[in-house]
């Protein structure tokens, strides 16, 4: 069996399982941000039978999306889900102020770990297969019968193993592999599939560059994305503070419906063009590109690592006159981290916007909604129409060394192509 | 159940972000969600749409966000099944659980113009091109679904879960 239905078959009770089986698992934790749980508080009060979450220690709600809430809409689906987390005393509740992004949130604080069945109702949380955990996004209604009975049916997908060798270039990060990969995979490649993710590169890449794959994942159309644990998994569990997880592996002989192999080394810094993620380039191929907007941040790119790529670019530097920055850590401990380390400073004297943590533009929410015509540099995870605002403005994705180099030269460009700093 | 009407045909990987914008997903009402349904991919989508009609659609149908509100919204607007050659999978599952038929038929979607009035047996999954007088055939769901489906969805099915439950336990 490969790694994601070792999983799922310890989780369904059976001792093996193959791709489409249907079958229900146990989960281990179930997640919901304001606007997917408002719509599954209400699914949930319809269930005949129950009155009380089946484990209110095993869910965790975040509001992130619309948070700090932009209008009186938004501010009534935050306090749906607050009142939600009070009635039914969620452990796992984050306030504005003490949480942030799901996606960085629960990992930092020790909630995902190996081997672990997770669902959420966002589309990326695929991230949480970065630490070897099953982890997929599912609708409300799905999630609605999570917290009344703790299981999930699903059809166990066929794995694509893909395999990264070589060694990473000069300012290629994970998000300029995941990019490349999509462009490879295409947007439905990996329809209804898991990605399972091996090799050599794989092996040297921190969590937080896992995270930026594993959340990507869902771009290619798969149902997750998952890497194999290692040490630097079993470090960063211990370091987070995540105890008593199963480690999985996949077998010898597992089956996959496709291998493939990508050389990390012919990988430059990448950029996704609208209006798919699969439509990628080489950033050093679009310097023609003016931009109008950089961000930095969200469940994709929003880690201390993200911030730190970010700051490594923009030290000594200024933002271009025509463009606004706007970098977002993605908690309020990344936040921390980043006054600590001296980032905010960074950002804020090259010109940045530095914003509390929030998906707020990602989804054409708030802080930072495009106008008509404008266009975009982000290390967010989606290009299409209309994804930041107006039906005409334009996304265009990459990591965070080319959105902060864009950001300086005001052109899409990669990092090798700036100018020395100014004397700081 | 029949469902009857007119087709409006659309791409590849019609993403979620155009069924419903992030900018309205702070709406949860079907019929206010369902005046801005693909608003951001053919404007004009709730103008010519009349209650019954289907969406005609090429591979990935409903691909990005796991926002239920998809569903919802094309519901809301009045769309009473979607036929595609492949669908995104969250969508799929949020199409199950919200009550919207759709169909997975890569030959009925390659012989269905936009604009042709097509007739879906939903239980047998016949999609019937009026226009041309050609018949196609949706791939089967798998029977878990269909039992899903026939019982009364996602809901029903948890309360039958909960009292099995129930029953060994006391």
């Amino acid at each position: 069996m490969t790694l994601t239905e070792k999983i799922l078959a310890a989780h369904s009770g059976r001792a093996d399982v193959s791709p489409g089986d249907i079958i229900s698992i146990d989960l281990d934790l179930v997640m919901a941000n304001e606007l997917s749980a408002a719509v599954a508080i209400t699914e949930f009060r319809k269930i005949k039978g129950a009155t009380k979450v089946w484990d209110r220690s095993k869910i965790a709600l975040v509001p992130s999306h619309f948070t700090p809430n932009k209008d009186i809409a938004t501010a009534t689906l935050s306090k749906m889900m607050r009142d939600f987390a009070q009635e039914q005393n969620i452990e796992h509740y984050f306030e504005v102020g003490r949480g942030g992004i799901e996606h960085v949130v629960l990992p930092e604080n020790g909630f995902v770990g190996p081997g672990m069945t997770i669902i959420g109702g966002d589309s990326h949380t695929t991230t949480y297969g970065g630490v070897g955990a099953f982890a997929t996004g599912v609708g409300s209604t799905d999630i609605a019968a999570a917290f009344a009975t703790g299981e999930m049916w699903l059809r166990v997908p066929p794995s694509i193993k893909i395999t990264y060798e070589g060694s990473l270039r000069s300012f290629t990060s994970a998000k300029d592999i995941i990019l490349a990969t999509i462009g490879q995979l295409g947007v439905d490649g990996a329809i209804y599939c898991a990605l399972e993710f091996a090799g050599p590169v794989i092996r040297e890449l921190p969590i937080s560059g896992r995270f930026t794959m594993a959340n990507m994942s869902i771009e290619a159309g798969a149902k997750n994305g998952i890497f194999p644990v290692d040490a630097t998994t079993e470090a960063y569990c211990a370091a987070v503070g995540k105890k008593d997880y199963t480690i999985y592996y996949a077998d010898k002989n597992a089956e996959y419906a496709q291998s493939t192999v990508i050389d990390c080394s012919k990988i430059e810094p990448q950029v996704a063009i609208p209006w798919l993620p699969e439509n990628t380039k080489n950033a050093s191929d679009l310097n023609d590109i003016e931009v109008h907007q950089a961000v930095i941040g969200t469940c994709t790119n929003g880690r201390i690592e993200d911030m730190r790529q970010a700051a490594e670019i923009l030290k000594g530097r200024k933002v271009h006159p025509r463009v606004r920055a706007i970098v977002i850590p993605g908690s309020q401990k990344v936040y921390m981290q980043c006054l600590k380390e001296g980032l905010a400073e960074i950002f804020i004297e090259a010109g940045c916007v530095v914003s509390t943590p929030t998906c707020g533009p990602c989804v054409g929410g708030h802080m930072g909604v495009l106008a008509d015509g404008e266009r975009c540099i982000s290390t967010t995870n989606r290009n299409f129409r209309g994804r930041m605002g107006h039906v005409k403005s334009e996304v265009y994705l990459a990591g965070p060394y080319v959105a902060a180099a864009s950001a300086v030269t005001g052109h899409i460009a990669g990092p090798e192509q700036l100018g020395k700093p100014v004397a700081a | 159940m029949i469902l009857k009407g007119t087709a409006h045909k659309y791409g590849k990987n019609v993403d979620t972000d155009v069924i419903i914008p992030g900018r309205y997903c702070n709406l949860i009402d079907p019929v206010e969600l369902g005046k801005h349904a693909l608003e951001d991919l053919d404007a004009n989508f709730v103008k010519k749409a009349k209650p019954g009609d289907l969406i005609v659609a090429d591979t990935n149908f409903g691909c990005g966000s796991s926002r239920e509100v998809a569903a919802v919204a094309l519901k809301g607007a009045g769309v009473a099944g979607v036929v595609a050659k492949s669908f995104a999978r969250i969508f799929y599952r949020n199409c199950i659980n919200t009550g919207l038929p759709i169909f997975e038929c890569p030959e009925g979607v390659d012989g269905i113009s936009d604009g042709d009035t097509i007739t879906v047996d939903a239980d047998q999954g016949i999609i019937r091109n009026e226009s041309t007088g050609k018949e196609y055939k949706a791939t089967q769901f798998p029977k878990f679904m269909q039992d899903l489906i026939a019982g009364g969805g996602l809901l029903n099915y948890v309360e039958k879960r909960l009292q099995e439950k129930a029953a060994r336990t006391t």
